[in-house]
């Protein structure tokens, strides 16, 4: 799984720029569902119809990545920019930055006297042309880039880039591959700009009309050095999220979730986000309303170029997915 | 001219009838149909059965304002701001209340009798009042209703070279370009949303493209313009006089990226000035419009307003034309099926 999660992780896909996330995934699932589809937004919908009368389950996973957006060249050829999503100021000096088609750059600092000074317009993108002319070569106004984070594998763990959220679409991807027989009508949904405010969960799951929907998401952990208090660690097992800032999950979908994981032996944790949002939310105020719950996968240093995982941890999250779309979802 | 009327309406967020109505003058005649929704929103419909994608364009009728919500003893009026003002710009600055437009000024206390300390931030609205002239609470009641709408007093002028100042440009000036939009000869069918209530969070958007349910989204809006002293030309979100400015991100809505080339290969095409928003502050319409059902590839397009959001604020009438100019030029380019 580890070279599908390399695969994921290294296709450029800031938000409202998923195009070769979308493509890669297409080609990975195509084989395993009976029809997909890309709709308006640009959210990649695969359909496989389930043997019996279960369900319509629509399973997400977000394919975008925070990122920047060039907003503006000066004579020297130096890039001005602005976020795509939750970007840290603090984080990006020293970092290097991809743009879709190729030109690669470096993040500089004017000088600032303290780093709480330390804001976005304070910084740059040096793509080491020595004019306006030639960076306008390499990159435009508009256009967006996203973190150099190779994928490393560190044993039982890994490291990379965009492992937000694309570690939700290898899971969703690898459970496909795993599923053998399932009552229920599965739309898998591989979303867009999750990250600038959960939005392309909204569109695909106002056209999926789900019956329950359950988001795969990582989550922060509270196990690294003094670090905020946080009941969820890597290697744990499948987090179950009992709520963030964003939704209070369906609270028999989030038993279900358990009990399956108990029948199964799948080692689980229940996750309580202090902050942040998912896809969940999106789907659950659609239409009418969806019973919704989050599936997350505990992951340190998330919106940096390294973001880590634990593989056991995601192997647990494919299994409680398959398990649990393989049996009856009752609320 | 129509700009001059509809800047100095009257149309806070919520209260937007009178541009309505001269909107609903303006049109009537020249559209298939106008519709009104139970917010407020006036849509106005050419062509609903020609061939090709509903296109939805939206204008937001409303502008910022205050809202009237109490009295002193001794006459003057409490209120709060409805949508985002500068709390800096607000004392000493004349406006009119409710429709039959009672005229006051915001008021403060001199700067003669201000502690050192209260001259270093600004005063807050809540520290200012309005005052009508109105000698006791009794008299104030009689003149203004509580919950009363007011609007910045300020008239409509054409100066410079080809500019114009006026309150509402944000976004009247959206409107202006809608209407002459509606008067083109496209053979498409095109619901010109006038919505309203954007100011206080892109409300009359949702519904209007809930019920239009279009298949391409245009928001037109009057935008943050920054050429001004102070400011380096990379912080400059956008100049007036260069043209329509296209949205690259804001707030909102990441606009879709073909409609967005598309524009900008008609105005290279075309030779209309064009600048990109350099900036991704701040959202409008868009941002509900390409949220709609299942979702809809939705672009922004602004005429650049220097200090929106005031009581004055100033456009360029080149800007204006030329932004009507290049959204003829694309929905002739839909016509002639272009598709994002």
């Amino acid at each position: 799984m580890k070279e599908l999660i390399r695969e994921l992780t290294q296709a450029f896909g800031p938000s409202g720029s998923e195009a070769p996330v979308r493509e890669t995934i297409d080609t990975l699932i195509r084989p395993l569902v009976k029809e997909v589809r890309t709709d308006a937004l640009g959210n990649l919908i695969a359909f496989r119809p389930g043997t019996g009368s279960g369900k319509r389950v629509m399973l997400a996973a977000h394919m975008d990545e925070i990122g920047v957006i060039v907003t503006a060249i000066d004579d020297k050829g130096f890039l001005r920019f602005s976020n795509i999503g939750g970007v840290n100021a603090l984080a990006l000096i020293g970092t290097r930055v991809v743009f879709a088609g190729g030109a690669a750059g470096v993040i500089g600092s004017e000088p600032v006297d303290e780093l709480k000074d330390l804001k976005l317009e304070k910084l740059f993108i040096d793509v080491g042309a020595s004019s306006r002319a030639a960076a306008e070569k390499q990159v435009g106004i508009g256009d967006m880039a996203a973190f150099h984070g190779p994928f490393q594998d560190l044993g039982d763990r890994v490291v990379a880039k965009a492992m937000d959220d694309r570690i939700g679409c290898a899971i969703l991807v690898q459970a496909l591959r795993e599923l053998q027989d399932s009552p229920h009508h599965l739309i898998a949904v591989f979303t867009v700009q999750e990250e600038v405010g959960l939005r392309g969960a909204r569109t695909s799951a106002y056209g999926a009309e789900p019956d329950v929907g359950i988001a795969l998401d990582v989550t922060r952990v509270g196990d690294t050095p003094k670090s905020r208090t946080m009941e969820v660690s890597m290697g744990k097992g499948a987090a179950i999220k009992v709520k963030d800032a964003s939704l209070i999950c369906h609270v028999g979908l989030r038993r279900h979730l358990v009990e399956v994981a108990k029948a199964h032996q799948i080692p689980y944790q229940l996750e309580v986000l202090e902050r942040g949002g998912t896809d969940a939310s999106s789907i659950q105020m659609a239409r009418s309303g969806v019973p919704a719950g989050v599936i997350s996968i505990p992951s340190r240093y998330i919106h940096t170029p390294s973001e880590m995982v634990d593989m056991a941890d995601v192997r647990s999250c494919v299994q409680l997915v398959v398990k649990t779309l393989e049996g009856p979802i009752d609320l | 001219m129509v700009l001059k009327r509809l800047s100095e309406a009257a149309g806070v967020s919520g209260q937007e009838q009178e541009v309505r109505a001269i909107i609903r003058a303006e049109l009537e005649g020249a559209v298939h149909s106008l519709e009104g929704d139970t917010l407020g929103n006036l849509i106005a419909v050419r062509n609903p059965h020609a061939p090709g994608p509903r296109v939805m364009l939206a204008a937001h009728m409303d502008e910022v304002g205050f809202m009237i919500s109490g009295y002193e003893r001794s006459g003057m009026l409490k209120f709060r701001k409805v949508g985002g003002i500068d709390d800096r710009v607000l004392v000493s600055k004349g406006v009119r209340i409710g429709k039959d437009r009672i005229p006051g000024v915001i008021g403060a206390k001199p700067i003669h009798l201000q502690e050192a300390r209260e001259r270093e931030t600004p005063l807050r609205t809540d520290q200012l009042f309005i005052d009508i002239g109105a000698k006791s609470k009794e008299e104030a009641e009689k003149k203004v209703a509580l919950g009363e709408f007011a609007v910045f007093d300020t008239a409509y002028a054409e100066f410079g070279a080809g500019l114009v100042k006026g309150k509402a440009l944000d976004d009247r000036i959206g409107c202006a370009v809608l209407i002459s939009l509606l008067k083109e000869e496209i053979n498409l069918p095109v619901y010109g949303c006038f919505t309203v209530q954007e100011e206080v969070g892109l409300r009359g958007a949702a519904v209007a493209a809930y019920r239009v349910n279009p298949q391409l989204g245009i928001a037109i809006e009057g935008t943050i313009c920054a050429d001004l002293p102070g400011i380096d030309e990379e912080f400059r979100v956008t100049s007036l006089g260069q043209g329509p400015a296209l949205s690259i991100a804001d707030g909102g809505t990441l606009p879709n990226r073909a409609m967005v080339n598309e524009l900008v290969r008609l105005a290279q095409a075309h030779q209309v000035p064009f600048q990109f928003r350099r900036g991704t502050a701040g959202a409008n319409d868009a941002g509900r419009i390409h949220l709609t059902r299942e979702g809809v590839p939705t672009a922004g397009v602004s005429v650049p307003c220097r200090y929106i959001h005031g009581p004055a604020s100033v456009a360029s009438l080149d800007d204006f034309r030329h932004t009507v100019r290049l959204l003829t030029l694309f929905l002739k380019s839909i016509e002639g099926g272009f598709r994002p």
